[in-house]
């Protein structure tokens, strides 16, 4: 049953990607998005990964998409011809370096989840999610946790800096 | 829970400049304009504290945040390297910003940033840091490249950066993903104690270390992954240009080979073919198609992949196998001293096409070079002196580099690739010295005569002063920094 589950959302979650890329009208795109971010939820909860499915929803399904959706509407975009000359190239390459991957792993033995250097990877909960995941970014991954706010402070002022206009001359 | 005090004051150095670059952003405002000049020196006064720190660290090895981030002799290293680079690519920036009229207080507390990412990486021990730093690095770049917002080609190298690297960023992650699949851990001590061990043939793990390869050739750009290199060089501004093939290839080395050897150095065999691959294609056509060019900064752009190809030289040399570990150790040592000679002579060059202008604008087609030997004779033997050490001729530092990685490739009883090099190294001298003899033997037409100028400032002729010192310098008396570098190898895991 896990399986199937699994390869339901697996399958749903790789052709709404591909869909995304693929669809010719930006609001589908986004639509096809939006699927998508639900089944990624949907992997999540089966993997008793809650708080991060309802995140997953909030973030990026609620508020993303959302102003994506907007900047789209706003814009007023029409349909992109000229992005999509290249898809049979894409697609023959594609299908090589997947045949590739499949033929690779098909041919040796995996030991996926053989030899995981932690067990911890896999430990019960003893606690509720959202404890255990405030937990670990405030202690074992504080230092990557600080980091990633860096790199949102950069977006931020850079986002400012590229879009604001007259900011050079009033600098100048 | 308690702040892991011992941890902070590891990374004190990144720290203060991380601080240094929020204060920037907060001073920026309340500064007069016209003094913006201040916050610069503020940031040159933090890399020199933290040189001093850092400085420190060498000899010692220091783990933090439960094996995130190390600081050992090779952070070290490349972290003076990454501060002297951000030093003067700021002294660089100061008059280059008013030139093209986007002095920017911001674009200090960037540069400051992009150097906190770069020193993740390099003191990164787990993938998930490194991963960050990168991020770190590759996002401030992509907002400096398009700084220059009035001009579309500075966009359009923004736009196509931040695609290509988002790109290249999800294959890295793809890769260490699947990593964490087979081994269940980001540490790359845990991972090279699963890949050595029972994983060591897992197709997994190799289609893992295939797009690891692939996403860090995105970032030093490695043929076949160069194709966004020419295109952002010559877009960006070029202080930005300059920061971006010295400091940002230099941590991304470092981060590669650290990654490599920590995790990897069990399996070599899996991973040294293929990089040996990168290494003949990205010489060769590094050098070969920069011999095209008309535009100085593509053509460095693609001098730049071309010197990655022979630095990538040491890494080879390193993952070999059935060599002495002393050869192994020079191959690292060797790649280490390949950069640091690199990041003087480019830094020197790109810094003469900051300063040559042609009306308002950059001159910075190779015609504009023509007969400065005339009117700028300083200027022009500066530049002759570059190109000079580019092209790896004695007695400048670009031979001593070429000189110590070809060794180390000959001693790996890999001459054939130590003489393609050579090859390759005489035919880049076309294309450098074409620049010594357009310089030199031309005569400017009246037009230009008029147009194109140096625009010397205090600032810039600091910088011009340190690189031709290191260039000459080192190509004179290279013991220091090699026995600097050879104190600053990582120690390699043993090959089963």
């Amino acid at each position: 049953m896990e399986t199937f589950v699994f390869f339901y959302f697996a399958s749903i979650i790789v052709v709404t990607a591909a869909l995304v890329i693929g669809l010719k009208n930006p609001i589908y795109s986004a639509l096809a998005l939006l699927v998508m971010f639900f089944h990624v939820a949907g992997l999540f909860v089966t993997l008793h990964a809650e708080f991060l499915a309802i995140i997953q929803i909030l973030v990026y399904a609620g508020a993303i998409l959302v102003l994506y959706l907007f900047v789209v509407m706003l814009l007023n975009l029409k349909r992109e011809e000229h992005f999509h000359s290249q898809w049979i190239v894409g697609l023959f390459l594609g299908c090589v370096l997947f045949a590739e991957a499949v033929l690779l792993v098909v041919k040796g033995e995996t030991t996926l989840g053989d030899n995981l250097a932690t067990p911890t990877a896999s430990i019960e909960l003893t606690q509720g999610n959202t404890e255990s995941i405030g937990e670990l970014l405030y202690t074992t991954y504080l230092f990557p946790f600080e980091v990633a706010s860096l790199i949102l402070l950069v977006a931020m002022v850079g986002a400012v800096i590229l879009t604001k206009k007259g900011i050079m001359e009033v600098k100048g | 829970m308690t702040l892991p005090l011992a941890d902070l004051v590891t990374i004190l150095p990144e720290l203060l400049i991380v601080g240094m670059a929020c204060l920037i952003l907060v001073l920026d405002p309340i500064t007069p304009s016209g003094k913006k000049d201040f916050l610069a020196w503020m940031s040159l006064g933090i890399l020199g504290v933290c040189a001093l720190i850092t400085m420190t660290d060498f000899g010692e090895t220091v783990v933090a945040f439960g094996g995130l981030v190390v600081v050992d002799s090779y952070a070290a290293f490349w972290k003076m390297l990454l501060y002297l680079v951000s030093g003067l690519t700021i002294l660089l920036s100061m008059s280059y910003l008013k030139e093209e009229k986007i002095e920017l207080a911001e674009y200090y507390a960037f540069v400051l940033l992009a150097l906190a990412g770069m020193m993740v990486m390099v003191s990164g021990t787990d993938l998930l840091t490194i991963y960050l730093g990168i991020e770190l690095m590759s996002i401030t770049l992509y907002i400096m490249a398009g700084l220059k917002r009035s001009e579309a080609r500075s966009i359009e190298a923004s736009a196509k950066y931040f695609v290509l690297g988002a790109f290249s960023s999800g294959i890295l992650l793809y890769g260490i993903s699947l990593l964490f699949g087979v081994t269940g851990s980001t540490r790359l001590s845990e991972i090279s104690a699963v890949v050595n061990g029972p994983a060591s043939e897992d197709p997994l793990m190799l289609l893992a270390l295939m797009l690891i390869i692939v996403g860090f050739g995105f970032k030093v750009a490695a043929v076949p992954f160069h194709m966004w290199t020419p295109d952002v060089y010559e877009g960006a501004p070029t202080s930005v240009t300059a920061f971006m093939a010295v400091a940002s290839k230099a941590a991304s080395f470092a981060a590669f080979l650290r990654v490599l050897l920590e995790a990897f150095g069990g399996v070599k065999p899996n991973w040294n073919v293929l990089i040996l691959a990168l290494c003949v294609v990205t010489i060769a056509l590094g050098n070969l198609v920069a011999i095209v060019q008309t535009n100085v900064k593509r053509m460095l752009a693609y001098s730049s992949i071309a010197h990655a190809g022979y630095a990538l030289i040491g890494i080879v040399v390193a993952g070999w196998v059935g060599i002495d570990p002393d050869v192994s150790s020079r191959g690292i040592s060797s790649l280490m001293l390949y950069l640091a000679i690199y990041s003087f002579m480019t830094l020197g060059a790109f810094a003469m096409v900051a300063i040559l202008r042609k009306g308002g604008l950059e001159g910075e087609n190779i015609e504009d070079f023509t007969g400065l030997a005339k009117r700028h004779k300083g200027g022009a033997f500066l530049m002759l002196v570059f190109m000079i050490s580019l092209a790896g001729i004695p007695p400048t530092a670009g031979f001593i580099g070429k000189f110590y990685i070809l060794m180390a490739a000959v001693n790996a009883e890999l001459a054939w690739l130590a003489i393609f090099a050579l090859i390759f190294a005489a035919i880049s001298a076309f294309y450098y010295l074409r620049i010594v003899m357009v310089m030199y033997m031309r005569d400017p037409s009246p037009e230009q005569e008029k147009n194109t100028r140096l625009t010397l400032s205090p600032q810039v002729s600091v910088v011009l002063a340190c690189a031709i010192a290191g260039v000459v310098l080192l190509g004179v008396f290279p013991g220091p920094l090699v026995s600097l570098t050879d104190l600053s190898v990582l120690s390699i895991s043993p090959v089963r």
